[in-house]
């Protein structure tokens, strides 16, 4: 417990998480259920967020005080719309349970897809190809699972069709050590021609059949029983995907292999320094083969929860971006596992956000979209305390 | 990803051209382009045979695609004749330059019309190159550029009437400022705390897509009112289309902006190798440490480099606007991907004006003979043929990353045969 203890923040970073607490009360503060119609309110709830934040940045909790700001000004932003507009359309719009609920499938294939690219980059291995890796993922899940008739095995296929992407990717990086951004580029590109090409072959114009087997959802009946907020509950987890579920243990997993294990370590330590690790007698490049390979075995995975999960078919570069806002992702969770889910989260939140607000503002959700890369942009300007990436990320190792 | 390099020399910047040189080396530089593009059109060959099933019709496909381009005209040799400019007057001209009668001329001039922005999209990549930067945000640029020339060229007649000359010269340059702003974002922030300027080009591309889709979307501020089904921005007036002087200017004739890119790419050289700021960029690019310690600010000219790079870009997408676009919908927004051809076009390229050209030639005939209007259909489905076109470009952008593998192959080559010529 003690341990537990010295890792829950204290002094001033605990004071700037309650000003993000404070700042996110700011936006509550005008939503359902509470609906404060003066603009006042959230204005200075958000200020005083802003005044927190501010504090603890000048005392020296530069990033935890910058989301502090951050969330003040937002939550002043949010608070004072949400006001301006009616109740009624708040009501359709902020349903609790319903955006939690679709904010947890919309970052699903993100976290995947992000904590494929953890393995990649913490090994020292640049992975913008993730895009293309869940794409190919998310076609041949769909045709394998046509093809042998059940949603495992075209989940198995999908991820060995992503695995194999990941070893190319390894391939030209680490053995042949070509720029690994004009790798990741490429696979993007022939992962989108190739996937259009069989799918346009194999599928025509009819588009992938209904009726394929799909992974299933998890039905959970006794959230309702909880009192008070059994409803909401129920309405968040009761009925997820299965690859939901698997994405919270994944994440554990993966903090746990990386942090926690020796193949953790090594992983880490090629990414920082692999002449050191070389010397220890780590093979670099074998750690690095593994860890890209396992990158686009999970990105594909999200991939394949996007057309097998979520949407049941397939079309043509379905992911639109998704590889790149898991990038986003892992560099705005500062290539940590739960920093890359917290961060998926808050992308998968807009997303389901953006979907809500579709139905009385189109133009309002699709400005909405471009919100994770603006938070990303800011994040990497180091505006809000800096992300750093390993030190080794996107060199080739010679060995000597 | 960090903004100095710790240990071990960089890697060779990717296409990077070798100065000077032995004659040989600087015929590598030509081979290795050659060796890549014949690998990747090999490769996607074989796709094409597990589809078609039959090599000659493989071979077929090819030649389908090569007459689609367009590229075919210039092997019609006849006699035919041409008018000159300015006068009614028309002399003898071995090639048939009637885009009616010949099929080959109409399609010369889509992949001209093509050609003119892929040499400046590749430029804006291989410019940042040179600085030692990866700009893979020229598609945002690009789009950037796009927007800004079409809402000043919708939107500036309602204010000021200008001539003709100058509404398009007014379009063109928010273009290019735009593409300026945009790029020079990422080039202000790699100067100044050291982001990455992958991952801000990145973010910047997504941003723009977002934020054009926003303006001419539904509901956006500068949508059309008319088509709600498909939303897109006004028209452009025709006052500040580009003029054509190639063929049919109500069907995509080719625009004067094809004479823009030629222009584009000996500003490129002189730029680079005949001006201060050429030569600054440059040492940037080769060593930023030993260019710092030169007395070169490094920080101006990561975003000078990125502002130039976005001019080029910019100055592609008002091109394209004004010459063949002349309206932009959400699905042209979201689903274009000029932007890495252009990382393409600069890699084979090789970061040089003459091989920036070729390359754009290589895609833009590509993608020209794999669209659906060119390729004659009873050869091979054109649907497919344009997925095969973006294979064939990924495969030359992976082969030309592991080029030097391909040098030392052939380094290795002409060693052994020069010892088996002493021995």
């Amino acid at each position: 417990m003690r341990r537990l203890g010295n890792r829950l923040p204290h002094g001033w970073r605990a004071v700037a998480w309650i000003g993000v607490l404070v700042g996110v009360a700011a936006a509550l503060s005008a939503l359902p259920p509470i609906t404060i119609r003066s603009p006042v309110v959230p204005v200075v709830i958000g200020l005083f967020a802003f005044t927190i934040g501010l504090g603890s940045w000048i005392r020296g909790e530069r990033r935890i005080g910058g989301y502090a700001m951050a969330a003040g000004f937002i939550g002043i932003f949010i608070g004072y719309l949400a006001t301006r507009s009616s109740v009624g359309n708040l009501e359709t719009v902020v349903v609790w349970g319903a955006l939690f609920g679709a904010a947890l499938r919309y970052a699903t294939p993100l976290l995947f897809a992000s904590l494929g690219g953890l393995f990649s980059e913490r090994s020292g291995v640049v992975n913008i190809g993730l895009e293309g890796m869940m794409l190919t993922g998310a076609f041949f899940a769909i045709w394998g699972a046509d093809v042998a008739g059940h949603w495992a095995l075209g989940l198995l296929i999908g991820v060995l069709a992503g695995g194999a992407f990941g070893l190319l990717h390894a391939f030209f990086s680490v053995t042949l050590r070509a720029d690994q951004i004009v790798g990741g580029t490429a696979i993007n590109l022939i992962a989108l021609g190739l996937t259009t090409y069989l799918f346009i072959k194999i599928y025509g114009d009819e588009g992938t059949p209904t009726g394929i087997s799909a992974i299933p959802n998890v039905s959970i009946g006794f959230f309702d029983e909880v009192p008070g907020i059994g409803g909401f509950l129920d309405d968040v987890f009761g009925d997820l995907n299965l690859m939901i579920w698997a994405g919270f243990v994944l994440v554990l997993a993966v903090w746990v292999v990386v942090f926690k294990t020796p193949i953790g370590l090594r992983i880490r330590s090629v990414g920082e320094h692999p002449r050191a690790a070389d010397t220890v007698g780590i093979n670099v490049y074998a750690t690095r083969y593994g860890a890209v390979t396992l990158s686009g075995m999970l990105a594909a995975a999200g991939g394949a929860y996007l057309s097998l999960g979520f949407v049941e078919t397939f079309d043509q570069n379905m992911t639109a971006g998704r590889g790149f806002i898991a990038l986003a992702a892992l560099i705005f969770g500062s290539w940590r596992p739960f920093g890359a889910a917290a961060a998926c989260l808050l992308f998968g939140f807009s997303s389901a956000l953006a979907a809500a607000l579709q139905t009385y503002s189109t133009s309002a959700s699709t400005l909405f979209e471009a919100m994770p890369y603006a938070l990303t942009l800011v994040a990497v300007a180091g505006v809000i305390g800096r992300s750093i990436p390993p030190a080794a990320v996107g060199k080739p190792y010679v060995k000597q | 990803m960090t903004v100095t390099q710790v240990e071990s020399p960089p890697p060779p910047a990717p296409g990077e051209a070798s100065p000077g040189g032995h004659w040989l080396e600087r015929l590598d530089g030509v081979l290795a382009p050659i060796i890549t593009v014949l690998l990747a059109f090999l490769i996607s060959g074989v796709v094409v045979y597990l589809t078609t099933r039959d090599l000659g019709d493989t071979l077929e496909t090819y030649r389908a695609i090569f007459r689609g381009s367009g590229l075919s005209w210039f092997f019609e040799l006849g006699s035919h004749d041409i008018g000159v400019p300015f006068s009614d007057a028309s002399v003898w001209f071995p090639w048939n330059t009637d885009d009616i009668a010949s099929l080959a001329a109409a399609n010369l001039q889509q992949t001209l019309i093509l050609w003119t922005a892929l040499v400046l999209v590749g430029l804006a990549v291989a410019f940042a190159f040179r600085c030692g930067l990866f700009n893979i945000g020229g598609q945002g640029q690009y789009l950037a550029g796009t927007t800004a020339a079409i809402l000043v060229a919708t939107e500036l007649p309602d204010l000021v009437d200008l001539p003709r000359a100058l509404l398009i010269v007014a379009s063109i340059l928010a273009g290019m400022l735009a593409g300026a702003l945009v790029a020079g974002i990422a080039g202000f922030l790699k100067g100044t705390v050291g982001a990455h300027e992958v991952i801000t080009t990145i973010m910047l591309n997504w941003i723009v897509i977002w934020v054009a889709s926003y303006l001419f979307g539904i509901g956006g501020p500068f949508q059309t009112e008319e088509s709600d089904a498909l939303p897109s921005s006004a028209d452009v007036p025709d006052k500040a289309k580009l003029p054509v002087f190639w063929g049919d200017p109500l069907l995509q004739g080719l625009h004067i902006g094809l004479f823009v890119a030629l222009v584009s790419l000996v500003v490129y050289a002189f730029l680079l190798n005949r001006t201060t700021l050429g030569y600054e960029v440059r040492a940037v690019g080769f060593n930023p440490d030993a260019a710092r310690y030169g007395g070169i600010s490094v920080a101006r000219n990561y975003f000078l480099a990125m502002a130039i790079s976005g001019v080029f870009a910019g100055l592609a997408g008002s091109l394209d606007a004004l010459g063949w676009q002349f309206r932009l919908d959400v699905t042209q927004i979201q689903g274009s991907t000029i932007g890495f051809t252009g990382i393409a076009v600069a890699l084979l390229g090789r970061n040089t004006a003459v091989g920036v050209g070729l390359a754009a030639l290589l895609f833009a005939a590509l993608e020209t003979g794999t669209a659906s209007r060119n390729l004659d259909p009873e050869i091979f489905p054109p649907d497919l043929a344009s997925s095969l076109a973006i294979i064939i470009q990924g495969l030359v952008v992976l082969f030309v990353g592991a080029q030097f593998v391909i040098l030392l192959l052939l380094r290795r080559a002409r060693t052994r045969a020069a010892g088996a010529a002493s021995t």
